[in-house]
């Protein structure tokens, strides 16, 4: 049996959950998930400024400061940081070791090949045409606005680097619960017709990937009755050579690892649950049986997998306009109504001044922003305060820089008991999403290992 | 609904997903007979405009519907407060559902 932590979500998750996870109890691996489908165009941005950039700088300032437990309990790390500069990203981490003196006993393995920016023009060119998966629109159509092309790898190159001995692993673009099918594969020496297996590993690895979601954290099961959200233990997988796994997480931490809040985790983010598409295997989630098996431990079994597909999702990014979103609270009485007409009056004051938007967004936060009114009904007349949140997104940069100006004047040529909040809002530039598919036969990926004396 | 059930939501692109799951294995036929893809449609029609989809999970108790077109373009693109669709789940259990006796015991 071996233990997979997870010590991270997403980038920009808890700094201590980490190190957390390699001193509270016994771990074999610790994976850490950094990447979002719009993180890749954040890194690509900074890559595009400095040449040493565009990696997870997080997890490197972790590896520092987690290194003697790293070298001296052997436990092997496992992160998909290196964004779009996987080799940035393995220098930097071997500084980082240098610094904390441990280099010497810790060799890193590099697995890259993910991006595919370089190459657009060659794979349309050939014919292939990365149709957006949901719109059925070849990338053709914005090709010259794309920031970011990479291949979500699956879990043989992260185990073929263990296998070499690496017990740092950096990996640009990966499929999120592969970073643990990489460590079973390597440890149980798993292969493509073990289906039934490699499913319960990405079963696994998919209820651990969002860190504490899979523990109590961000769980609607019992929220009020979570023991200890400020110590929340972070999930723990233990995965047994013929595929059995059971979620579990440290002893005194808080947090609660049970059958529904599992479950919860376990239909996060998914499709149609009897093909749960991975590089590596797809897995049937209807399949799945859970089973209190102890106190905060969740067996997972009767997992059923299928062959892998022949291709790769790809995640590309590209420039889709600008946005801006500002901000105005309205006090009582009819606090809703003045914002409302706020709303209004700011329409109107643009459609004179000749400015046109793809997007014009109203809505009152407190009372329908996140469920809008047909739920939410109308806000009482009787609310203390409505705060106004309006925003517009557009092709013409100067449209939206107008849109900015036309808030704050509101807090003294519109509706009355008023306060501007947040200052003048920020243009941002929109970088949109463009899922796709790539025949795996155009994707070699590229597996480094950097000695321990290097 | 919130009486009988949890959920958790997030997005790809401009999908959003609802994991909607039944708190007691007895009530799962009850979702599964109401809350159908039309009905959650409907339910949602003034934030998501596109298709919604129903899958089935009795193994986990679990119901899962995608919304297409749910999202104002999308995580990065959309103007709204809930990008990511976080609390569709907790909108879905909004819904009122009638039942006849003896339905919910």
């Amino acid at each position: 049996m071996i233990r997979i932590a997870n010590g991270q979500g997403f980038w920009g998750d808890s700094l201590e959950a980490p190190l957390a996870q390699m001193r509270q109890g016994p771990i074999d691996y610790l994976t850490l998930d950094y990447l979002a489908e719009v993180t890749m165009s954040i890194l690509q941005k900074q890559r595009s400024r400095d040449p040493g950039a565009g990696f997870a700088r997080d997890f490197t300032e972790m590896i520092e400061r987690g290194a003697h437990e790293i070298a001296g309990k052997g436990i092997r790390v496992i992160a998909n940081a290196g964004g779009v500069n996987p080799e940035a990203c393995a220098d930097a981490v071997c500084s980082a070791l240098t610094r904390a003196g441990v280099r010497d006993r810790i060799k890193i393995g590099v697995v890259a090949g993910d991006d595919i920016f370089g190459r657009l023009d060659d794979l349309l060119a050939r014919g292939i045409e990365l149709r957006n998966m949901d719109t059925g629109r070849p990338l053709s159509d914005v090709r010259a606005r794309v920031r970011s092309a990479n291949v979500y790898l699956g879990a043989y190159p992260i185990a073929e680097v263990l296998d070499r001995g690496a017990r740092i692993v950096v990996t640009g673009g990966c499929a999120d619960a592969a970073l643990a099918l990489g460590a079973a594969i390597h440890e149980f020496g798993w292969r493509a017709g073990d289906w039934n297996r490699l499913a319960a590993g990405i079963v696994g690895g998919h209820a651990i990937e969002c860190g504490a979601q899979g523990t109590g954290g961000n769980t609607q099961f019992a929220w009020e009755s979570t023991p200890d959200y400020a110590n929340i233990g972070y999930p723990i997988l233990e995965a047994e050579a013929d595929g059995g796994m059971v979620i579990t997480k440290h002893a005194d931490t808080g947090g609660r690892v049970s059958v529904p809040g599992v479950t919860e985790q376990l239909v996060y983010e998914i499709g149609d649950p009897r093909s749960y598409i991975t590089p590596d295997v797809v897995a049937d989630f209807t399949s799945i049986r859970l089973e209190q098996c102890g106190k905060d431990r969740v067996r997972i079994s009767g997992v059923e997998g299928k062959p892998a597909t022949g291709t790769y999702k790809v995640s590309i990014s590209y420039a889709a306009g600008y946005k801006a979103v500002g901000t105005m609270v309205y006090g009582w009485p009819d606090a809703a109504k003045k914002a409302r007409i706020a709303a209004e009056i700011l329409r109107a004051r643009l459609d004179r001044l000749g400015l046109r938007f793809d997007g014009f967004h109203a809505e009152l936060v407190g009372a329908n922003a996140c469920h809008g009114d047909l739920l939410s009904g109308e806000p009482s007349p009787d609310l203390p305060e409505a705060m106004l949140r309006v925003g517009v997104r557009g092709g013409d940069k100067r449209a939206v820089e107008r849109f900015t100006r036309e808030i704050a004047p509101l807090a003294l040529n519109g509706p009355p008991v008023v306060t501007y909040v947040g200052g003048r809002p920020k243009v941002e530039e929109v970088v949109a999403y463009w899922p796709a598919l790539i025949p795996k036969a155009e994707v070699t990926p590229r597996v480094t290992v950097r000695e321990s004396n290097a | 609904m919130h009486r009988i059930a949890h959920a958790r939501s997030g997005d790809k692109g401009d999908i959003a997903n609802i994991g909607l799951i039944a708190y007691r294995a007895e009530d799962y036929e009850v979702l599964e007979k109401y809350v159908t893809a039309q009905r959650v449609k409907e339910h949602f029609r003034e934030i998501a405009h596109g298709l919604v989809e129903r899958f089935e999970l009795p193994n986990l108790r679990a119901l899962n519907y995608v919304l297409h077109n749910a999202l104002d373009g999308g995580g990065t693109v959309s103007l709204r407060t809930d990008a990511q669709g976080k609390t569709y789940g907790a909108a879905l259990l909004r819904m009122e559902i009638e039942v006849t006796d003896g339905e919910l015991t």
